[in-house]
């Protein structure tokens, strides 16, 4: 990877977004390296389009400003084409991770993004079918790591079963753990 | 030196453990709007029965420093945590305790004074806060924010200084952005901070004093003597406690932190988390055969005067940033601006070309790209010969 690597995050307030960058960050730390996650803050309000960033690298981070060119954009809710810019300063060769039902060429063709690379995954079939709720903030992070190489997964998952013990019975840490797994097996890129 | 152990915390999570480390003997605090998340996680603490303090909630910031006030009086370690107008309300119990000489530490998460209404990140709450005789540090990371504060406990209880401190870190940049942070062991802060022991306390019955009495024509000029007597001769007590400190981390607490200074020609001069995003350009700059450098004093109260001129003083062109304006000084210039202006008369420099920026009011960003123009702007003032504005705006639209 290169030295830093730079994550906007785009979905809707209440989908968990703000805590999967911060998971995703956390992770990160765990194999030694740096980490920021903040979201921009704006009017707060469920369901609002909210944007949240990520930063990881190997070296302590010093710069304390918004992610304008990021390298890698992830879209929670697939019902923000065309009401956000999800590819605002996305560099060229950059990376687009997107929970959606649809083939990455029909999304480069919906997003107008041409270059780069398109990971497609329909984290919300996953989550109905695994966790019975709407939650696919989190699976994001697997495809991220199979996207990106930034972090392992074995360590995201090693992470989700050390934050959710104590909290949730067991089936349902092993039900997120598998989540997991199928999004990093299912995710598509194209 | 003792092992940290890393753990995924905002900056003011970071100060929350902090506290739950010192574990103070009483906290007063405002509970809600404009209090940050420090307050919030610390009473987690005091309910879990986690920590042994005594938890006053009070009905407002006036209230918070005033039981701040009594209960350090008392003989009690006494910390608490504001923000912005939080701060504000504050005023006049801030000059109580400084001029009671009560070692209270107030964490503060810097954000903008209204009106009009913002809650985004300025230096407008403590900055106004400079001349009530508080000693103030500033924190780029919410690391130093942690390390900021456990320290602050040490400087204030000093028993050579007995004044407030106050550990000050940038509302949202660093207040609510989540970063790696290492935490000291428990005990090792434990035994850092020690046992505190008042040198006076209304308490005391053995050895009785009186405290905020009527002190008329007669001595008060001679106890703000005395006071400023302690405030300026705090720098080497701040120094003693961060070099144990440091020792104890493994991690740097410079009073001034410096890059690139032995060569620079250019630099900057910031507080808090643009130093960082500063430092960050003049790498890049660095790297390109720029001699760019940036001074970050971390004590802003007393003022590192010489730290600051020794660095500056033989660069060709220097700009200090200000998160915050003094209205109706030169220029409206900016505090910190002012303050190192005068520095560098009475330290004996003159002709050095010197500009202010005033940057990120109300949480406005600060880009990395807005610090390259500084240093343009600089190589500019340097060949032109031609200092220019003395007070320029950064990121403003105009």
């Amino acid at each position: 990877m290169s030295q830093m690597y730079e994550i906007r995050w785009h979905g809707r307030a209440g989908q968990g977004v703000v805590t999967a960058g911060e998971l995703l960050g956390e992770a990160c730390m765990e194999t030694g390296k740096y980490f920021q996650a903040f979201p921009e803050y704006g009017a707060e309000r469920m369901g609002a389009p909210i944007k949240a960033y990520t930063r990881v690298s190997d070296e302590p981070i010093e710069v304390h400003a918004p992610i304008l060119e990021p390298d890698m954009v992830v879209v929670v809710n697939p019902n923000l084409i065309g009401i956000v810019d999800l590819t605002e300063g996305l560099k060229p060769d950059g990376t687009i991770v997107i929970n959606t039902p649809e083939d990455p060429a029909t999304i480069r063709r919906r997003l107008g993004f041409y270059t780069g690379k398109v990971w497609c995954v329909d984290a919300t079939k996953i989550a109905m079918e695994e966790l019975k709720r709407d939650i696919p903030s989190t699976m994001l992070i697997a495809v991220i790591a199979r996207a990106s190489g930034i972090v392992d997964l074995e360590a995201v998952i090693h992470l989700t079963r050390e934050s959710l013990s104590g909290r949730l019975r067991p089936e349902v840490i092993e039900a997120n753990v598998r989540a997991l797994r199928r999004a990093y097996e299912e995710c598509v890129e194209g | 030196m003792v092992t940290s152990k890393y753990m995924p915390l905002d900056g003011a999570n970071a100060v929350s453990q902090a506290m739950r480390q010192i574990d103070p003997d009483v906290v007063a605090a405002y509970p809600i709007t404009p209090q940050t998340a420090v307050v919030q996680n610390f009473s987690q603490y005091v309910a879990d029965g986690i920590v042994h303090t005594e938890f006053v909630a009070v009905e407002s910031e006036h209230a918070a420093m005033s039981a701040c006030v009594g209960a350090s009086a008392a003989g009690a370690r006494v910390m608490t945590a504001t923000s912005a107008n939080g701060l504000a309300l504050m005023w006049e119990m801030l000059y109580i305790a400084s001029g009671l000489r009560l070692p209270i530490v107030m964490t503060v998460v810097n954000r903008a004074l209204s009106s009009p209404l913002n809650i985004h990140c300025d230096h407008s709450d403590s900055m106004g806060a400079r001349d009530s005789g508080w000693l103030q540090l500033y924190a780029e990371t919410g690391q130093e924010a942690y390390d900021n504060t456990i320290q602050a406990i040490r400087i204030a209880e000093h028993p050579d200084l007995l004044l407030p401190v106050m550990s000050c870190q940038d509302g949202f940049i660093t207040g609510h952005g989540v970063e790696r942070v290492g935490i000291l062991p428990d005990e090792a802060v434990r035994e850092f901070v020690g046992e505190y022991k008042a040198k006076f306390s209304l308490l005391d019955v053995d050895n009785p004093i009186t405290m905020g009495a009527w002190d008329f024509t007669d001595y008060y000029f001679e106890h703000k003597r005395q006071q400023t007597e302690a405030m300026n001769n705090a720098m080497p007590i701040v120094r003693a406690v961060s070099e144990e400190y440091e020792r104890l981390s493994g991690r740097p607490q410079p009073i001034v932190d410096y890059f690139g200074m032995d060569d620079a020609e250019y630099a900057i001069v910031v507080l808090s988390s643009t130093a960082g995003t500063s430092r960050a350009v003049a790498r890049q700059l660095r790297a390109q055969g720029w001699k760019v450098g940036v001074v970050k004093p971390r004590v802003f109260r007393p003022f590192p005067a010489q730290e600051i001129i020794e660095a500056i003083k033989g660069c060709k062109a220097v700009a200090v940033l200000d998160r915050a304006i003094s209205f109706g000084a030169l220029y409206g210039s900016g505090p910190l601006f002012t303050d190192t202006c005068s520095a560098l008369y009475n330290l004996g420099v003159t002709g050095l070309p010197i500009v202010n920026y005033i940057y990120g009011l109300g949480g406005r960003d600060t880009l990395p790209s807005m610090i390259e123009s500084v240093y343009r702007d600089l190589r500019q003032v340097a060949e032109s010969g031609d200092r220019g504005a003395p007070v320029r705006y950064l990121g403003l639209r105009e």
